[in-house]
């Protein structure tokens, strides 16, 4: 490590207390935290709970504003917006998803609808880019594309088999409407329609494309959306490439090739990785870390463009669940854990000392 | 013996005779005493088997040598060796030997729990599973479950 990587901090601004149980997702609310208008933070938990957290624009500290519960009966295991922030998905072990709205825009969030239709646990919850259609997935090894129709209501497009496990995670890409997942049998797989609603895998990424060895948790796309991160239990992230103008051009899927595997830096589980808009790739571990990595000139010789910026060890009393960078303020950066606390912490370079 | 069992006739072991720690003369009450493994052993020693009226000690299923602590840096792997090689309790058996644990051990504790290299038919699957957080957790929010484990680690039994 040179010199220039110590000048790098990760200092904790606020700690968030109220879960009484694990906290197991985050999503920051598109834009919010920019133009004057409060930073706007969901978490939600194993309480069966979710909170949605505000920023007070005279102290700057984040303040618990609204509770969601009597929706979900079991843990809530994971929550998005929708890109307008009108709406707020969940997804529980209940097996449902809840669509929840703040009508009057005084944190008075009402569940407006239920999304029903997974066997059992969903895990994740997605909107596309244009908030036209959501993604679910669950432990009985499928995946489900919703409709978004007016007046709250949501139509099941199609049910993707093709996992052999568990989904763990789905997300959309940040421009084109390809989805993926990533499971429990160590593959991510890639989805895409060819016309007439009809969905299917065109891409899968296991371990014959370089990909995991074991359960790959999460996913995440940089700004350009021409690479995704992964990150799994085998302790390792892995970078990927595609051909981002093949992708714009409507040929459908471009490709996904593995580019990099960042080994040697975790040893636990990684269950969060996140790649903020500046290029800032961040992980949530079981060994209560957070790690920051950016891209690097570096190590170009060993083929690994990439390198750990920092190490933030202890930055929970236990696993990091989810860590997620602001879309509007670059430097910020929220963290779950199964300590029960949300942390909110800010990236920044060092002053140096003279 | 009712049909049907897994393991209809396990083999079952004499208790083990405890080893004496050789605790010094003037203890320091208040200092910290790291966690070892005989202190382990202790709290899962007990434990039911899932079909058997017999604990895991009796039908070496755990044994003391085969929990390695680091006290230091909060690490604990427990291995235990299902009686069969198709136990289909063995991710029973783990869970109960988890909850044990996450009940009685502090949480800066990281916990890994395998089966013994060799003794399942289906070992890295059981390890897989037992080992999968957001697994072990929904398998918590299931009654009929949590029972079952409950009903294992129960104090009566001795």
């Amino acid at each position: 490590m040179n010199l220039a990587d110590e000048n790098f901090e990760l200092r904790e601004v606020q700690r968030l207390e109220g879960h009484t149980d694990k906290v197991w997702g985050l999503a920051w609310k598109p834009a919010t935290g920019v133009n004057g208008i409060p930073a706007i933070l969901a978490s939600c938990s194993g309480d069966k709970t979710i909170r949605v957290w505000e920023q007070s624009p005279a102290t700057g500290s984040f303040h618990c504003k609204a509770v969601l519960e009597d929706a979900h009966t079991r843990t809530v295991r994971s929550c998005a917006w929708s890109p307008c922030g009108k709406l707020l998905a969940t997804a529980s072990f209940d097996a449902t998803t809840a669509i929840w709205e703040d009508a009057g825009g005084d944190f008075d969030f009402v569940c407006v609808s239920t999304l029903e239709g997974h066997e059992n646990e969903v895990k994740s919850v997605s909107w596309n880019a244009s908030g036209s259609r959501i993604a679910t997935c669950a432990r009985d090894k499928t995946v489900w594309i919703w409709e978004v129709l007016p007046h709250n209501e949501y139509d099941n497009l199609t049910v993707l088999q093709g996992h052999t496990q568990d989904v763990k995670m789905v997300q959309w890409h940040p421009s084109v409407d390809i989805l993926f997942s990533c499971s429990y049998d160590n593959t991510i797989k890639v989805w895409a329609e060819d016309g007439d609603d009809d969905w299917h895998c065109v891409q899968t990424l296991d371990e014959s494309s370089s990909g995991h060895t074991s359960t790959v948790w999460a996913l995440s796309f940089n700004a350009g959306g021409d690479k995704m991160v992964s990150c799994s239990d085998d302790l390792t992230i892995k970078i990927w490439g595609a051909d981002i103008m093949k992708m714009h051009s409507g040929d459908g899927n471009a490709d996904w090739r593995h580019l990099c595997t960042l080994s040697g830096y975790h040893d636990r589980t990684i269950f969060s990785v996140h790649w903020s808009r500046d290029g800032i790739i961040s992980t949530g571990a079981a060994d209560d870390a957070i790690r920051l990595f950016v891209e690097s000139e570096d190590g170009l010789v060993d083929g690994t463009k990439y390198k750990l910026l920092l190490k933030k060890e202890k930055a929970h009393d236990m696993d990091v669940n989810a860590v997620q960078w602001s879309s509007m303020e670059h430097k910020r950066l929220a963290s779950a854990s199964d300590d029960g606390t949300v942390k909110i912490w800010e990236f920044s370079q060092k002053k140096i000392q003279l | 013996m009712p049909s049907g069992l897994i393991n209809a006739n396990p083999t079952v072991y004499e208790r083990q005779e405890r080893r004496t720690r050789n605790a010094p003369a003037d203890v320091d009450e208040l200092a910290v005493e790291p966690i070892d493994q005989l202190e382990i052993f202790d709290i899962l020693f007990y434990i039911k088997d899932p079909e058997h009226p017999y604990s895991l000690e009796e039908l070496k299923v755990i044994t003391a040598d085969a929990i390695e602590v680091d006290d230091k840096r909060s690490h604990l792997r427990v291995t235990f060796t299902p009686t069969v090689e198709h136990c289909s309790m063995a991710t029973v058996i783990g869970l109960c030997l988890r909850v044990k644990l996450m009940r009685c051990l502090p949480p800066r504790y990281k916990v890994d729990i395998r089966v013994e290299p060799g003794t399942h038919a289906t070992e890295a699957a059981v390890n897989k599973q037992l080992n999968d957080k957001e697994r072990v957790a929904a398998a918590l929010e299931n009654p009929n479950l949590v029972d079952m484990v409950n009903e294992c680690l129960a104090p009566s039994f001795e």
